[in-house]
């Protein structure tokens, strides 16, 4: 911070294109959905909580979907649940991403084969960018699947070229 | 509907009204997973929140039919998270009494340790998040901080943070390392002013007994006829409890009290409430981890003495040899024990293969959502969220 405050004394001008300027600003501060159904919620309960703090990545928790960008699924999501789940991510603004987190909401997870009410994967009714394996997957787990949801973030194009 | 609201002052009477029936969840922040209520409210007066579940049901005891007795362990993890070690604990007592298998006294001293441990982390979601739902971030933050120190001896005992899948029929997976008892006590000795620190923070803060004495009462007979078990069950002065009622595993050997709670009581910690409200429910969970501690300190004093026996010898083993499928002898059992959230009871049915007829679980929490109707009739909307925090309830433990 030294060094920009040093930098930017003066009135200057940066350079940069439009899609890294927005880009960078929305890496940087995904506010994601406290949304969590099962075992998974508890991890990333303790992933915002002091140990991990993912705030130190702009991540802050909202409770409502329409102050979000990124969904978290954290959890096992039913038949009964998938079609909330859905109503949530509509209801989030653009732009928006999906981190499915946990084999529960990747593909099912322990209840894939004999449980008669287990969705077997949030994506058959959502967009997924991320999915990260684990049951639950631990907190550094997560923090990596941010993480690698930023690179993608990192690579958008908003504008459309001409022609 | 027929006459006011109760708990409507008179001013309201004889002015039209018209009820709203209010959805709050299956997502929102304070129902402490994906529950949902029907609240029926006339303007902040809730007439009655209805709770819907099943939005979290995953079938675990249909599973149960269909793999065996082993295979069934991880999912008990699963029935509830937030206590897994006693979930595991449950099963297996109710396992060993149906094959009736011994359980040699090292991997008794273990279970019971970790049982504790894991009723301390438990009990830290719990209070942080009741606090949380008050509208008081900072105590859960401390009190996630305890739990992760938790979360660290288990990941050392068993590699897991959540779902452990520790405790196997006849004994626990693995032996802990050397020292473990030291850093039990470590923890115990790290708690116990921090506990004081939590009190000074958030439990004797006016405003946080402000908005949980005298709400959400629970008499004594009503928990009874009720079926609540556990610390909401204490909560109502009822003193009952498993480990002390119908010991099970060591704890006929440990001296520990049972706390129940004393709302109204001048002398007592709730003086300014009434017998089974909700600050009695959560004093009883502030005391039980008081208590916990007493009993890690005695079982690692145990889990010391146990050390100083030769390798082979019985009492040592951490699990007994069992045949690699284990076949269960024709009958039924029902096993209680004291988890966290009260008292939860397997009921199995064995026809004499390798699976189960037929699981049944019983949960504390499925009877503290029941009775959430007649508890809310006549609060105000905001202490409805207090309510349900101070029951403490786990969805998966209400759908499974």
């Amino acid at each position: 911070m030294g060094v920009l405050q040093h930098f930017f004394e003066h009135d200057n001008v940066v350079c940069t294109n439009v899609d890294t300027l927005l880009n960078l600003s929305k890496e940087n501060s995904l506010w994601y959905l406290l949304f969590a159904t099962a075992c998974c919620g508890i991890e990333l309960m303790q992933t915002g909580a002091s140990r991990f703090d993912v705030d130190r990545f702009g991540m802050i928790p909202r409770s409502t979907p329409r102050q979000a960008d990124l969904m978290i699924v954290a959890g096992t999501i039913t038949h009964k649940m998938a079609s909330r789940v859905k109503r949530l991510y509509e209801q989030m603004p653009e732009p928006k991403w999906v981190i499915s987190m946990g084999s529960c909401a990747n593909a099912g997870g322990p209840f894939c084969k004999y449980s008669y009410s287990v969705l077997r994967g949030i994506d058959k009714y959502i967009p997924v960018d991320v999915y990260i394996p684990g049951c639950p997957p631990r907190p550094e787990a997560l923090i990596e699947g941010v993480f690698k949801l930023r690179e993608k973030i990192h690579r958008e194009t908003v504008l459309r070229k001409e022609g | 509907m027929n006459g006011p609201v109760p708990g409507m002052s008179e001013a309201h009477i004889g002015i039209h009204t018209e009820e709203m029936v209010l959805s709050m969840g299956p997502h929102h922040p304070s129902t402490h997973g994906v529950l949902r209520l029907e609240v029926t409210t006339d303007g902040e007066v809730v007439a009655g929140a209805r709770p819907d579940i099943g939005y979290l049901h995953r079938a675990i005891e249909k599973i149960a039919e269909n793999i065996d007795y082993r295979q069934f362990m991880p999912y008990t993890d699963r029935v509830d998270y937030l206590c897994a070690m006693n979930a595991n604990h449950a099963y297996a007592l109710a396992v060993e009494k149906l094959a009736g298998i011994k359980v040699p006294l090292r991997a008794e001293i273990l279970r019971v340790l970790v049982a504790e441990l894991n009723r301390i982390s438990t009990h830290m979601i719990c209070l942080g998040a009741l606090a949380m739902d008050m509208g008081a971030y900072t105590p859960f933050l401390h009190a996630i901080c305890h739990r992760e120190l938790v979360n660290d001896l288990f990941e050392e005992v068993c590699g897991a943070r959540l779902t452990y899948n520790y405790l196997t029929i006849g004994g626990v997976g693995d032996d802990v390392l050397a020292g473990f008892a030291d850093k039990c006590e470590q923890f115990a000795d790290y708690l116990t002013p921090k506990m004081t620190e939590f009190n000074e923070l958030i439990t004797g803060n006016s405003i946080f007994q402000d908005r949980l004495c005298t709400v959400g009462v629970v008499t004594g007979e009503q928990a009874i006829n009720w079926g609540l078990v556990g610390p909401n069950l204490r909560g109502s002065g009822v003193r009952w409890d498993v480990r002390k009622n119908e010991p099970y595993s060591l704890y006929d050997k440990l001296q520990f009290e049972v706390p129940v709670g004393d709302g109204g009581d001048p002398k007592g910690s709730n003086p300014a409430g009434t017998l089974g409200d909700s600050y009695d429910r959560y004093m009883v969970r502030i005391k039980e981890v008081g208590e916990s501690v007493r009993i890690i300190r005695q079982v690692c004093a145990m889990l010391r003495e146990n050390d100083k026996l030769p390798p082979e010898h019985p009492d040592r083993q951490c699990q007994t040899k069992l045949p690699p499928r284990l076949k269960v002898k024709r009958g039924e059992v029902y096993v209680r024990s004291e988890n966290p959230r009260g008292e939860t009871g397997y009921y199995i049915v064995s026809d004499g293969t390798e699976k189960p007829l037929r699981t049944k679980i019983r949960t504390g929490s499925f009877t503290a959502v029941n009775c959430f109707e007649e508890v809310t009739r006549g609060l105000l909307i905001a202490d409805v969220v207090a309510v349900i925090g101070s029951f403490d309830i786990v969805l998966p433990e209400v759908d499974r």
